[in-house]
């Protein structure tokens, strides 16, 4: 119990969830779950046990409900991550024009492979399925932004933008948070 | 210059906007319906206009929209569909980014005729960005009046909003959307029971792309008649074709239904040709799921016609010889690419995307991707080649949704069309893992015959 009071979303959050319950009638609240789990993942980082239970209360269900959700969908991280996910995807249509490369490129330069996080805690390295950027390939996605068009130059610039800055890929309610 | 319906203002500087979207004739199509038709009277536009599913299934949607059951105080829902993930797909996004303003009207068009009084779209996660465009579209529309109580004095009332995914391929199933906004796992549901008779909360539901809730705008403001005319046969209308793959100019395309195929790959105004000027190798006309064609089958149907893009025509010679619109995810490959590669990669995604509820499913398409890689790296027999096409035979038909269909399928054609390049794999495993097949012969006279 102590663990979870430090778990708190700040009150724009909270309104913010509040606002996303009222969308559904009364009683369907939870049809908000993919929504809250997004918010709560922006702001904490990733959805640790203490952070999924927060939720559940949050949206009065069961922590089992959340759970299942949280580990059905991939987006949803329940093991820590870098501050920036760098997700490139690797279906057809980008790997025909060079997602392979791309990959390669981005392990040599942080010395990671597909999965791992680098030993500053920043950056960590996912292969992931066509985000529908196909006719922009190659692509990735790095929180809540889209890179298209990829080359090595524009990959060193980015990971330098980001080395600086890790928000700098969200760009919603979470940008301050 | 070919028509467009849905992407004609798409070039208007700060079109995504509520004032230059309003002063460029938007939102004239919801002063229509609602101060001058009935609801019946959109839906029978919209059966007029022939107008089809741009999910994917092709289904017309007119007809859809009577199967929708209307017992007495039970609220009916309608949901957009723009998960938009099946491979070599991104036209709903572009849309959304784009013309925002354009879905949210067809939303409320749709609703109307439908009677729905609260409507959902269902985004996939990954296009939050999207997602933020629309949900201030929605803001916009809420404070000219568009949307909530009494929508321009008609009494009629819609609430819109848009909710996330986050990360399932499988969502984009109607039944497993449906699932998704309630807030559970995207496990399809079995049918029956419809969406039309029990969906979302087991309320009557329909469940519409958004391509196919954007065409409802120009229908309503030319007439479904006017729509039909456009198009060749029962493929009416216009269709967003995402393109991408070696060509000159991927990206997103509106045409008219019933473009030759050729004049698409080929021509300036569209994709402008093969890249460094190769040869194309093979092409999926709609999306992962749909059968490959080889290069001889492209251009031109068995049957030596000019192949069309319209349902019928890249349909044509059925899976022997043909394919499908699908989605409209139109992907083109040169001769350098490897096809047993392509189909491994297409398979590791629908493993990756089962939901695993049937075991053929679960099974298949873990197995699939396996054989695949094998004969990938060199390491396959040519037992392995008919073992594919007996896994793929016994998923097909025997799952909860279509997704065992749509990972089957793809196999079986590459298979049917490219099999003496699967074969060069087993027979030439050093040669196959520094260079590319290239292309396979045309077997257009093998295939009459047959
Ligand atoms: C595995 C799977 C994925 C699908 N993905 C999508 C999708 O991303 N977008 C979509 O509109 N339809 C998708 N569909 C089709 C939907 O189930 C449904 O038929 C469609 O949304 C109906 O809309 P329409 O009649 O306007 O095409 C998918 C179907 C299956 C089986
Ligand atoms: S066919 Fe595959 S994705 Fe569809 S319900 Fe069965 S296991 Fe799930
Ligand atoms: S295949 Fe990479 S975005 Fe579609």
């Amino acid at each position: 119990m102590e663990n979870n009071q430090r778990i708190e979303l700040p009150q724009h959050l909270l309104d913010e969830v509040q606002r996303v319950i009222s969308l559904f009638p009364e009683g369907k609240q939870k049809s908000a779950l993919l929504r809250v789990l997004h918010i709560a993942q922006a702001h904490f980082g990733w959805l640790s046990v203490d952070v999924m239970d927060y939720v559940a209360r949050l949206l009065h269900i069961q922590p089992i409900e959340v759970y299942e959700v949280a580990t059905f969908y991939s987006m949803y991280d329940t093991q820590q991550v870098g501050k920036v996910k760098l997700e490139v995807c690797r279906t057809g249509p980008c790997m025909i024009e060079g997602a392979e490369n791309i990959v390669n490129y981005i392990e040599k330069k942080l010395g990671i492979k597909d999965g791992e996080t680098t030993a500053d805690g920043i950056f960590t390295l996912k292969t992931v399925e066509c985000l529908g950027a196909c006719g922009y390939a190659p692509m990735l996605q790095a929180g809540e932004k889209f890179h298209e068009h990829l080359t090595e130059e524009k990959v060193d610039a980015l990971i330098e933008a980001y080395r600086s800055n890790p928000v700098a890929n969200y760009m919603g309610e979470n940008q301050n948070g | 210059m070919a028509r467009k319906l849905l992407l004609n203002n798409v070039h208007i500087e700060g079109i995504h906007n509520y004032d230059v979207y309003r002063k460029n004739g938007g939102y004239a199509a919801v002063e229509k319906a609602l101060k001058t038709m009935s609801p019946e009277d959109v839906v029978e536009e919209v059966k007029k206009s022939g107008l089809r599913g741009r999910g994917g299934a092709g289904f017309p949607t007119g007809m859809k929209w009577s199967f929708l059951a209307k017992p007495e105080g039970v609220p009916r829902h309608l949901l957009c569909n723009a998960d938009e993930s099946e491979p070599g797909t991104f036209k709903d996004r572009y849309l959304m980014e784009k013309i925002p303003h354009l879905l949210i009207e067809g939303m409320i068009l749709s609703s109307f005729a439908l009677g729905a009084n609260q409507s959902y779209i269902y985004i996939r996660g990954e296009y939050m960005f999207v997602l933020r465009i629309v949900e201030k579209a929605i803001a916009e529309a809420y404070a000219n009046g568009w949307l909530g109580k009494n929508i321009l004095g008609t009494g009629y009332d819609l609430d819109l909003s848009i909710m996330p995914g986050a990360g399932a391929y499988i969502c984009g199933e109607e039944t497993a959307l449906i699932e998704s906004l309630e807030g559970k796992r995207g496990n399809p549901r079995m049918k029956p029971p419809f969406p039309a008779i029990q969906g979302l909360w087991q309320r009557p539901t329909v469940v519409n792309n958004v391509e196919t809730i954007t065409a409802v705008v120009p229908i309503v403001n030319e007439g479904g008649d006017e729509y039909a005319k456009i198009g060749i046969g029962r493929s009416t209308g216009t269709k967003l074709i995402s393109a991408s793959g070696n060509v000159n100019k991927p990206g997103v395309y509106e045409i008219e239904l019933g473009l030759s195929v050729e004049e698409f790959i080929y021509s300036d105004q569209y994709l402008g040709g093969m890249k460094n000027g190769k040869r194309l190798k093979a092409c999926v006309p709609g999306g992962s799921s749909v059968p490959i064609l080889p290069h001889y089958l492209v251009c031109k149907t068995a049957n030596g016609e000019d192949r069309l893009m319209s349902y019928e025509s890249l349909a044509d010679g059925g899976f022997q010889t043909g394919s499908m619109l699908g989605s409209g995810g139109f992907i083109v490959f040169d001769e350098d690419q490897c096809i047993v590669r392509n189909t491994w990669n297409f398979a590791r995604f629908y493993h990756h995307e089962s939901c695993g509820q049937c075991s053929p499913c679960r099974e298949g398409t873990g197995w699939m991707e396996k054989v695949l890689h094998r004969l990938e790296e060199g390491h396959g027999t040519i037992a392995d080649i008919d073992l594919l096409w007996d896994i793929q035979r016994k998923i097909e038909g025997n799952t909860i949704c279509p997704l065992g269909d749509a990972a089957a399928w793809p196999v079986a054609a590459a298979i049917r069309h490219f099999r003496e390049e699967f074969e060069w794999h087993v027979n030439q495993p050093k040669e196959s893992q520094i260079r590319n097949y290239g292309l396979v012969a045309d077997k257009s006279f093998q295939t009459e015959n047959a």
